[in-house]
This record gives structure tokens, sequence and C-alpha cells, in this order.
């Protein structure tokens, strides 16, 4: 074999995201006792069952899954949910925000209001049922202000809270994931990536998504200066005109509180190629409910959103 | 055994990624700076730019305020200040970029340790009017001592002195009367107007007189972090896979052990010695997710498999036979303490080094340093962001080198087990 090409092989970008997330993941298994890791069916959560895959093949992976379900997702998105878990070969837990409305720990103020932020409910609830003492998740700091200065191994208290202000030092790949019982850490694995490394990466393993990432049909209205699509949790009000457009989905989460944006990319590298020129931030184009105000994620991540 | 495929870093031509810390005060225009390299690279979008116009009027200013874009949490906006590290990220194609934004005031020691500790390079902020201060000493100090190797030192604010080259010259001369005392080998000094776009992405029209390179160019052409010199392999022991599958005879005896290069690099056939046991085996394999690489280079994540059974549990370490590291129950070492609660000489912290952690009790404070005058000092007992030359007794030996030499394998966090809270970080020397 030759060593010729050894001296000075520098990792690519890709590479060396990968290899951080890898390590995070492995962190996790070496430090935690009772992991698991939050799959949505959406494209940061796949990024991170891949990862986990380069982490712990050919062993099983040591944590189960779970999905906190709104009962507002895309019925193409559960599918793929479950399939990938399935092919995987892996444990799926699904929790869903509707069981702990009949618990009444989720009391709604409105029928149809957007259910992302009641997912901490069931989330606490889930992680108090089964005494998970870290849940590793595909949380960006480049998602959102608030994000660029969480920590990648990230605590919360008993009441899931995140303090900005109490947040321990991280320092160099030495990642302090130690927690009392009933504490927790979160686990942000893909914390360095941004939105177009997702889709580079995304690209390069040649990862399956949910159809509706892809330009398809669908009737939507415009509302507020936003796309929305018309569903049966969404129906068009009066007076709106209800259009047929070609869009295609930036994040898949809670249908009342994501949005389409219009686009004919019907593969990942047309994909790639509209997010290296798009001008509008994923979150302000498609997440209706960040929307509030400019401090709306910091309040809900103080209040144990992921 | 499957086909050795090539590493796919050689497919991808791509420069890697390169991690830096700016340092500076609101005042030195930090924040501008950074805003300017994120606009200057077309990162900023559409309606984060709204945004920032929209408060930028509110507020009664003509310009666009770019240091708002880097304004994090509620907190700090009330104030107008950065309390803690913040990640920035931003690509030019070739390389991508972490920004770790690091607050200048002397109370966050801390924080400028922290985003110090994962730095390439160092961005040193200087205001022009005031020149080098208490806390460009300060700054220079910390970067050195968390052993970043590469110093740039910006001169901003030229438009207020009228582009001066003198007034750049003097900076200049005086930065390096002192950094040369600190022993900082690679210092690049460049003059720039953070707000008015000089020197940062492009080369603006006011300083005709400066013919170095952009701050842009020395960015994408500074070398990568592994790339510099020879390093000797380190391979701490994350976790083992043993699938014990019975229904495959090829994993029935599989062991692979998995973990991240922190420095150096292995190849297939190479002879390795597993620490503390001393055992002594082979590379049978380079794996990750079902492909064989011919070598595993550092900061990548790979699992071995090693031609002899040997037992090896998390917080081993696998190194190159012939290139063993201290293996030592005592360390020495520059500790930066990180806690409101002091360090107590009477207590058992815990120590982390690697993938692994020990009980560690302090054995003495050689002195601590006064970071603005860089004295030594008795002392005996350190607060928050004091900094000293302290030793600790282990109750289990590490496998270390000096810091100096290799930051993966000579860093440790000190944990304080009643709290769990990191209290400590040390660099060994």
């Amino acid at each position: 074999m030759s060593t010729a090409t050894l001296s000075k092989v520098t990792l690519s970008h890709l590479d060396w995201l990968e290899s951080e997330a890898i390590h995070i993941m492995r962190e996790v298994a070496g430090q935690c006792s009772n992991p698991v890791l939050l799959f949505s069916g959406g494209k940061d959560s796949i990024c991170m069952l891949r990862i986990a895959e380069k982490a712990f093949r050919p062993g099983r992976f040591p944590f189960p899954l779970l999905h906190v379900d709104t009962g507002h997702n895309y019925r193409e998105v559960t599918d793929f949910r479950d399939r990938r878990a399935t092919e995987l070969g892996e444990r799926l837990i699904v929790r869903s925000v509707e069981d702990s409305m009949a618990r009444g720990t989720v009391v709604l103020k409105t029928a149809d209001e957007p259910r992302n932020k009641h997912q901490s409910v069931t989330l606490l609830e889930a992680i108090e049922e089964f005494g998970f003492d870290a849940c590793i998740g595909g949380a960006r700091r480049d998602e959102e202000k608030a994000r660029a200065k969480e920590r990648i191994f990230s605590f919360r208290d008993e009441f899931g809270q995140w303090d900005p202000k109490n947040q321990r030092p991280e320092l160099w790949d030495l990642y302090n994931a130690r927690s009392f019982k009933g504490e927790n850490i979160r686990v942000f694995p893909i914390s360095n990536w941004t939105e177009f490394d997702v889709w580079q990466y995304i690209e390069r393993e040649n990862l399956a998504l949910p159809s509706i990432y892809f330009a398809h049909r669908r009737p939507i209205v415009r509302r507020a200066g936003g796309l929305l699509p018309v569903t049966e949790v969404t129906p068009a009000r009066p007076g709106e005109t209800v259009e047929e457009l070609m869009v295609r989905f930036r994040t898949v989460g809670d249908i009342t509180c994501t949005a389409p944006v219009e686009s004919d990319a019907d593969s990942v590298a047309r994909i790639i190629a509209e997010t290296a020129v798009t001008t509008i931030t994923e979150r302000g184009a498609t997440r209706l409910d960040d929307q509030t105000s400019d401090a709306s994620m910091e309040q809900r991540k103080k209040e144990g959103y992921f | 055994m499957s086909a050795i495929e090539k590493l796919p870093t050689e497919a991808i031509p791509d420069n890697g990624l390169l991690r830096f810390l700016t340092c500076g005060s609101v005042d030195d225009g930090k924040s501008t700076l950074i805003g300017r390299l994120l606009f200057d690279s077309k990162t900023i979008l559409a309606d984060t730019l709204h945004a920032i116009q929209r408060t930028s009027a509110k507020r009664g200013l003509d310009i666009v305020d770019l240091s708002l874009l880097t304004d994090g949490l509620q907190a700090e906006r009330e104030q107008g200040i950065t309390i803690d590290v913040a990640y920035r990220y931003f690509t030019t194609g070739t390389r991508k970029y972490i920004i770790a934004d690091a607050p200048g005031h002397e109370q966050y020691t801390r924080n400028m340790v922290t985003a110090a500790s994962t730095a390439d390079l160092a961005i040193i902020l200087i205001d022009a009017r005031k020149g080098v201060l208490t806390q460009t000493r300060r700054h220079s100090y910390l970067a050195h001592l968390l052993g970043i190797p590469h110093v740039v030192v910006a001169v901003n604010k030229m438009d207020l002195v009228d582009y001066s080259s003198e007034a750049f010259a003097r900076i200049t001369a005086d930065y390096l009367d002192f950094a040369g005392r600190l022993g900082i080998a690679d210092v690049r000094f460049i003059p720039m107007s953070a707000l008015h776009g000089d020197m940062i992405v492009e080369r603006g029209k006011n300083l005709h007189w400066y013919d170095g390179p952009t701050l842009f160019e020395i960015l994408e052409n500074v070398p990568a972090i592994h790339a510099e010199h020879a390093e000797r392999f380190r391979f701490p022991v994350q976790y083992v896979c043993r699938p014990q599958d019975s229904s495959n005879p090829e994993l029935h005896d599989y062991r692979g052990f998995m973990g991240r290069v922190e420095s150096g690099e292995l190849l297939i056939g190479d002879a390795v010695t597993v620490l503390p046991s001393g055992r002594e085996s082979r590379v049978k394999d380079i794996r990750i997710l079902g492909r064989s690489l011919p070598h595993a280079v550092a900061e990548q994540s790979v699992t071995l498999l090693l031609a002899d059974e040997i037992d090896i549990s998390r917080g081993d370490m696998i190194v190159k036979s012939g290139e063993l590291p201290q293996i030592s129950k005592q360390v020495d070492a520059m500790l930066c303490w990180l806690s409101e609660s002091p360090l107590d000489p009477r207590r058992k912290y815990l120590l982390r080094h690697t993938t692994r952690d020990s009980k560690a009790m302090l054995a003495g404070i050689a002195f601590r340093v006064d970071i603005n005058t860089l004295e030594q000092q008795p002392a005996d007992r350190l607060v928050m962001n004091d900094i000293a030359r302290v030793s600790f007794k282990l109750a289990q030996p590490i496998f270390a080198d000096p810091y100096a030499e290799s930051r993966g394998t000579g860093a440790f966090i000190v944990i304080d087990e009643s709290s769990n809270n990191t209290v400590g970080a040390g660099m060994i020397v």
C-alpha cells in the first residue's frame, strides 16, 4: 500500500461535520445510561439517523427513537418515519400531543392553534415515562439567534428548562453529560451544520426523504405574506382564494404552522441549487409561529421546547 | 473483506473547515466586523437584513447597524453587550467557517477561554485611536495560552484616524514588542474599517498604502490545524462495538473500537499499543459504516479492528507502538477556573481527560497569573476567571501529551461532582 498520499490529508467540511457529529453521539452512548434520539421524519433527523449508523454499525443503536407527534403531521412524513425505523430495525416510540390533551396536561386556547409549542409537555412526559437521561436532537445553531449560543450538550433542569445564563462551559471536545436523576441533557450533534450543509449531506449520502420536500402541486392560500397549505386542519377562510401551486416544504412539522415555498425543484441537486441562491432564512420563510416576536424561540426554549 | 475505497476527502475540492475566534470589546467594532464578514460573504438573507434595517431605523441610526446581526439573547439586547460565546457560520464555496464570538470584558475570561479552545485562528481587534490596551494583552495572552496557532491583529476604525499609515505602524510596533515576549510566533496585522468594509472582503479605496492581504485572503489561506506539523497518533476509545450476532459468523467475534483520531494518522497494518494494559497488536482494519479505509487521519471518527483479541474499554487509548504518551498520576497544568464557587484545595474533583475520568485533588498552586500585567503572584485559592499554574494528584493514571504539542491529549476539564458542573479547564505543561 502506498503511504505517499498520507501526510497532508485534510477532511472536507462535510467529513469534518459528520465526524464531529459521530463523536458527539458516541459520547452520549459512552456517558449516558438511558438516551433517546428524537426522530420526526424531517430532513435534519434523517441526517441524524445516518450519523447514528456511521457511529454504531454493525451494532444496534444504543438508544431507541422517539417522535413527539402533534397529530397534525403530514401522512407522507409519518409514513416515512415508520418505514425508516423498520428498515433500520430500530425501536420507534411515538408519543402524541393528543394524548397529553386527553390527559388534560395540554390545554389548547383555540382548537386550531399550532401545537408545536405543546410538544414540550409531551416530550417531558415521555422523558419521565421512560426515564431518559439524554435526548439527542437535530437542532442547528444557524436556525435562530437564540440557538447560536446553545451548547452542544445542553443541560435542562427538572422542569426541562434551559437557562441561557447558567450554561455549562463547553471546551475542546470534552463534553459533560452528567446529570442527577430527573434532570436531562439535550444533545445537538449537528449544532455546527447549516441548512446548506444538511442538503449537501443528503445528496452525498443519497438519503431518502419524505416526498413533500420535493416540488409537488398543492392547494394553497396566501395569508399574511406567506403560503398556507389548504388541508383538513387548515381550511381556507371565507373570502380567501385557493390556488394550485408547485411548492415544496423546507421544514416539515405541524401542518398548522409549516408553510411551503414556491418551487419546481424536484431533486436534491435542484434544491441545493435553489438553497444556494435563496434569500429568505429557513425559519423566516416557513415557520409561522416563530414570527410572533424576535425573542419567541428563546422564550420557548426556556419553557422546555427542544 | 470489502474492497478498500478511496477516502471521500480526496474526491471533494474543498479546503475543509476553519474555526476562528474574534476578541475585542463592544467598542472595538467586533460585532460590526462579524456582521461585515457575513454581509460581504453574502451569508445574510433578505428577511434577516430587513429585520436589522427596521431595528436600526427604530434606534435612529442612518446606516444599517451590522452589529445587530450577532446580537443573540434578550438579556444582551437589553444591555447592549454580548454575554456568552455565540457561534456563526459562513462559507466561501471552498471553505466553511465557524466563528466563535467571545465577549471582551474582563469578567468573561471564561467565555474567551471556552471560545479559544476550539479555534485555529484568533482575530484580535484594536481600536486604531486607542492602540494596544490592557485588554489587547489579555486577549493575546489567552489566545496564546489556549494554543491558537495563528493570530491576526485587526487594527480597526482606521477611518477615524484618517487612514494614517503612521498610526498603523505605531500600533504594529507596540504589539510586536509584547507579542515577542509572550512567544507568539505567527502574527499578521491588517488595517481596516469594518464599518466601511475596507480590507475585510474588499480592499476598499482608502488604504492604498497597505499591500498585504485582506482578512478574507488570510482566512482562505491559513493551513488546516493538523496539516502543519508531524503528529503522534492518539486514539481515545469512546465506545466498544460487540454485536455478538450469532446468526452472522462475520460478526460473531467482532470487536470494533470506536473513537475519533485526536492527532496523527494511522495505516492498516500499523503496530499499536493499548493503554493502560500495554498490550500490542496490529491494525487489521479501519472502518466506517461497512467501508474499509486505508488510513485514518486527525479528527476523523472511525472504528478500529485489531489483529489480536484484546480487552479494551472506554477510557483506554490506542497509540502507535514506539510513540507512547506520558502515563502519569500527577499532572502539572495551567488551569482556568470557570466556576462561581472557588477552587477548594481540600476537596476531590473529577478530572476528565479524553474519554477518561479520574478523581483528582489539588497538590499545589505554583502561581496565579495576573492576566492584565502578566505577572506571576502567589495564591492559595482560585476564583472564577483566575488562571494559575497548578498540579493535581490523580487516582487513575492518564495518558497525556503537553498541550503545546497536542491539544486533544493535553487538555482536561474539571467537574464538581456535587453540582455536576464543569468548573475548570486545564492545559498540561
